[in-house]
């Protein structure tokens, strides 16, 4: 489409096919929150809300026709974001609950249940 | 004198640039909130797997119609502000401003609804304290989590809707061209302001639904 009408309706096009995919994941992610999914319950809405973020940021936030050095910075916030979480998870997921005194640590994750305890 | 000359600020040479120049700063501003609500997303990680039955009660009481409709308030308040930064572009100054003017009133819809359901928690008891009705006692790290990052985050929504006001104001009585590279800016931080809903919404609001 080259004309100006064709034009506008190609540019509100994007972002109506966007509303309607992020407002079906939206659904999808309420819908399957019922299902017994027991843990993957949460990683499936987790996953989709990924996805969702994924296409704002893509195509309404327009990282995907931005320069590179905007791209980079928005790369660089998850990489420190992930370094946080990583860095943080490792040390609260690694402790034991047995203390060196008669009083263990106050967050500790059991080692035989993998939950935690005070 | 044309629209896009006024619309040139020092020290660009051009309104790409310009625009180019909004878009890095911007991204640099979004990437520390990125770090920002991170750290409350990090520790609701934590807690939440060190007392996973207790956060699945607590987030069984969340009233999951007013966060379901709040995200689709932010999921379409983030479409027509696309809808109006493409209008800009194409200097259809009617059209740019009718759309700051339905992002504005969205996001209103979202803090009213949020102000509805502030409403119905206190009513329940829901805020962290001596008489909480929960129980096992972690329940209250879930809902003192639930009032942090909400407020935070309604207070991040109420001012972009100050900022898109304002913005629109500006536009409206003509102190900037339409096509001005700030409508970028104020864009990409109320997408933002959305991003951070649709990861509250599961943290939040599904959370012991099966």
């Amino acid at each position: 489409m080259t004309n100006s009408h064709g034009r506008r309706v190609h540019v509100w096009l994007r972002p109506i096919a966007v509303w309607v995919a992020l407002v079906l994941l939206g659904l999808a992610s309420l819908g399957s929150a019922y299902l017994p999914l027991n843990a993957f319950n949460t990683s499936l809405n987790l996953a989709i809300a990924g996805t969702m973020v994924i296409l704002l940021w893509l195509f309404l936030m327009d990282l995907v026709g931005s320069e590179a050095l905007v791209r980079l910075i928005a790369v660089a916030g998850l990489l420190w974001l992930s370094f946080m979480f990583a860095l943080t998870l490792s040390d609260y997921f690694s402790r034991a609950c047995e203390g060196p005194g008669d009083v263990p640590p106050a967050t500790c994750v059991n080692q035989k249940t993998n939950r935690g305890a005070f | 004198m044309s629209d896009a000359v006024t619309a040139l600020r020092e020290p660009w040479p051009d309104l790409d640039r310009q625009r180019e120049g909004v878009s890095v700063g911007i991204w640099l501003f979004i990437a520390s909130e990125v770090l920002f609500f991170g750290a409350l997303f990090l520790g609701y990680t934590v807690y939440r797997t060190l007392y996973p039955e207790a956060f699945r009660i607590a987030g069984a009481q969340t009233d999951v119609f007013y966060g379901g409709v709040n995200l689709l308030l932010l999921l379409t308040s983030s479409v027509t502000m696309t809808f109006g930064v493409d209008a800009s572009r194409q200097e259809r100054r009617r059209t740019t401003l009718v759309c700051l003017g339905l992002t504005m009133l969205l996001g209103t819809a979202f803090l009213i609804f949020k102000g509805f359901e502030y409403s119905a928690d206190i009513a329940k008891g829901l805020f962290p304290g001596a008489h909480f009705p929960l129980q096992p006692p972690q329940t209250q790290l879930f809902w003192a989590f639930y009032w942090v990052m909400t407020a935070v985050h309604a207070v991040h929504l109420a001012v972009g809707v100050g900022v898109v006001g304002v913005f629109a104001l500006i536009l409206w009585r003509r102190l900037l061209p339409i096509e001005s590279p700030g409508m970028l800016g104020v864009a990409t931080y109320w997408h933002f302001v959305d991003t951070v809903w649709i990861i509250l919404f599961p943290l939040l609001y599904l959370v012991g639904r099966s």
